[in-house]
């Protein structure tokens, strides 16, 4: 550069001149693209949420059979997840996971049509978690019941099938 | 370049275009020192984005506020850098903040016509220390959480209005949760939205009268005679790149090798542990405190201390209209003095406050 002030340069030092140039530019696009992928990894990991400590959860007690009358229902906590319970006409007790297959919504029993209805866009399941009518693409996943202990003492013991 | 045009052809860009072609640096032996401000507020930059991302997962409460912390520096990808740059960070960029008034002091660029430049870099300069002060107490632990009881505490003892501007601060009468909220608030909303203002007054300013060169150096120059320019884009954008990029080596080293130590969770039932002190930049104020006798000549040493301090900053504010030598374009002695002296105080005080029992 500063030897061009003094002389002419040759057409042939004019060519090298460009490349040097040239290759100046793709040097420093190189290190802005660099230092920016260097920002955006890290940026990026901290941006994804870490997977939360809690182990996945095996089998919960929902409650006793003495608190849940025949044909209702109770939600409960599986894991950190809504469940529902329901004590059908006939007294079976069948749990489901409370969340609706459509839209993540938490669906709720309907004791004038023994039915599991959510709430949000009008979706309903039977009692056996099928749907019977509204937007939900799939049944609720269906929970494995135990009763520990006799009548209606007994605890209801959820757990996934 | 196509999208330019675009533009170009809906928006008339010529003025912009104009100012970018025309903006020019003066050269001359001085000229190292323009290169702070632009190192400031690209840590300023770096303060907003890790900011931003730290509010992910930072929860504001007495309860979770450590917790949140801790969970951000050992359970989150990369979140021990995001965190470790942010408080290297703050502490770099009010290390360069004060070196960037100091040198704006000693080169006398607050004289005509930039005294509003001055003025509204000496507010930014307060913020940032209100910045450091507030963003101290988010972790919630045992260090911060004492600190801002003996800093609020000083807010206490500024007369007549001690008592209430305490219970502001602190939102209520000890620091509690209360005094959490408020201050991140103040810390994520509220100084941030004054900051960003002031900045882009001060940078509106700049660009608006260019560079300032000192006096020293216009003294020499021939009637008529103009000193050489560089252009602002890109030879001069350049080098200030240049310099942000030691910013960032240096504060990628320290967040790798020398991470913040997050301590043990605030306890407000604890003893006060031995040793506890400010962050360093509010060491020089600190230890002064200490120093004043309880009683001087029948005012109670602190009230005296905070009056003292609070003078000294609106005489901060006042220097532009208060140096008139230097506004006439005369060399103003008094104020390099001035300016040496409160050097040697803030350096020599910072120290010995750090070394004091």
């Amino acid at each position: 550069m500063i030897a061009s002030d003094k002389a002419p340069l040759p057409v042939a030092a004019n060519a090298t001149e460009f490349d040097r140039r040239r290759f100046l530019d793709a040097l420093l696009t190189v290190g802005f693209v660099s230092t920016a992928a260097a920002i955006a990894y890290p940026v990026g990991r901290y941006l994804v949420p870490p997977e939360s400590g809690e182990p996945v959860t095996a089998s919960v007690v929902a409650g006793h059979v003495k608190a849940l009358r025949p044909n209702s229902a109770a939600i409960f906590k599986f894991g950190s997840k809504p469940g529902i319970v329901v004590r059908t006409g006939d007294g079976d007790v069948r749990a489901f996971s409370a969340v609706c297959s459509h839209l993540d919504c938490t669906v709720q029993f309907k004791s004038d049509t023994s039915q599991l209805w959510c709430a949000c866009h009008n979706g309903t399941y039977d009692l056996g978690g099928n749907v019977v009518s509204g937007p939900p693409p799939r049944g609720l996943e269906k929970f494995v019941v135990n009763l520990r202990g006799e009548g209606d003492d007994a605890e209801i013991v959820v757990s996934r099938a | 370049m196509n999208v330019i045009d675009w533009v170009d052809e809906r928006i008339d860009l010529s003025e912009v275009r104009h100012f970018v072609a025309e903006k020019g640096v003066p050269v001359h032996a001085q000229k190292v020192w323009y290169y702070l401000g632009g190192m400031t507020l690209f840590l300023f930059g770096v303060q907003v984005f890790t900011g931003i991302l730290l509010l992910l997962y930072y929860r504001p409460s007495a309860t979770e506020a450590y917790e949140s912390v801790q969970f951000i520096v050992t359970q989150v990808k990369f979140g021990w850098l995001i965190r470790n740059v942010h408080s290297w960070s703050a502490n770099l960029l009010i290390g360069l903040a004060f070196a960037h008034f100091f040198s704006v002091f000693f080169l006398k660029s607050y004289r005509k016509p930039r005294e509003l430049t001055w003025v509204s870099g000496i507010l930014l300069l307060f913020l940032m220390l209100g910045f450091g002060f507030s963003g101290y107490l988010l972790p919630w632990n045992e260090l911060s959480f004492f600190a801002t009881k003996v800093g609020t505490g000083i807010a206490g003892a500024v007369p007549v209005i001690g008592h209430f501007s305490l219970r502001l601060l602190r939102g209520g009468d000890d620091v509690t949760g209360a005094t959490l909220s408020r201050f991140y608030g103040l810390h994520v909303a509220i100084l941030p939205a004054i900051a960003t203002a002031l900045v882009a007054l001060h940078l509106l300013f700049v660009q608006r009268q260019g560079m300032s060169v000192p006096p020293g150096v216009e003294k020499k120059l021939k009637p008529g005679e103009r000193l050489p320019q560089m252009p602002f884009f890109p030879n001069y954008i350049l080098r200030d790149v240049l310099a942000w990029y030691v910013v960032i080596a240096v504060l990628a080293a320290l967040a790798a090798f020398y991470p913040w130590e997050l301590g043990t969770k605030a306890d407000p039932f604890a003893v006060v542990p031995p040793g506890i002190r400010p962050e360093w930049y509010f060491l020089a104020m600190f230890h002064t405190l200490k120093l004043v006798p309880s009683h001087v000549l029948g005012i109670e040493g602190e009230h005296l201390g905070v009056v003292v301090f609070g003078i000294a900053a609106l005489f901060l504010v006042l220097v532009p209209f208060l140096d008139r030598r230097a506004s006439r374009g005369e060399s103003s002695r008094l104020f390099t003095v001035l300016a040496a002296g409160g050097l040697i105080y803030l350096v020599t005080f910072t120290i010995i406050g750090h070394y004091a029992k």
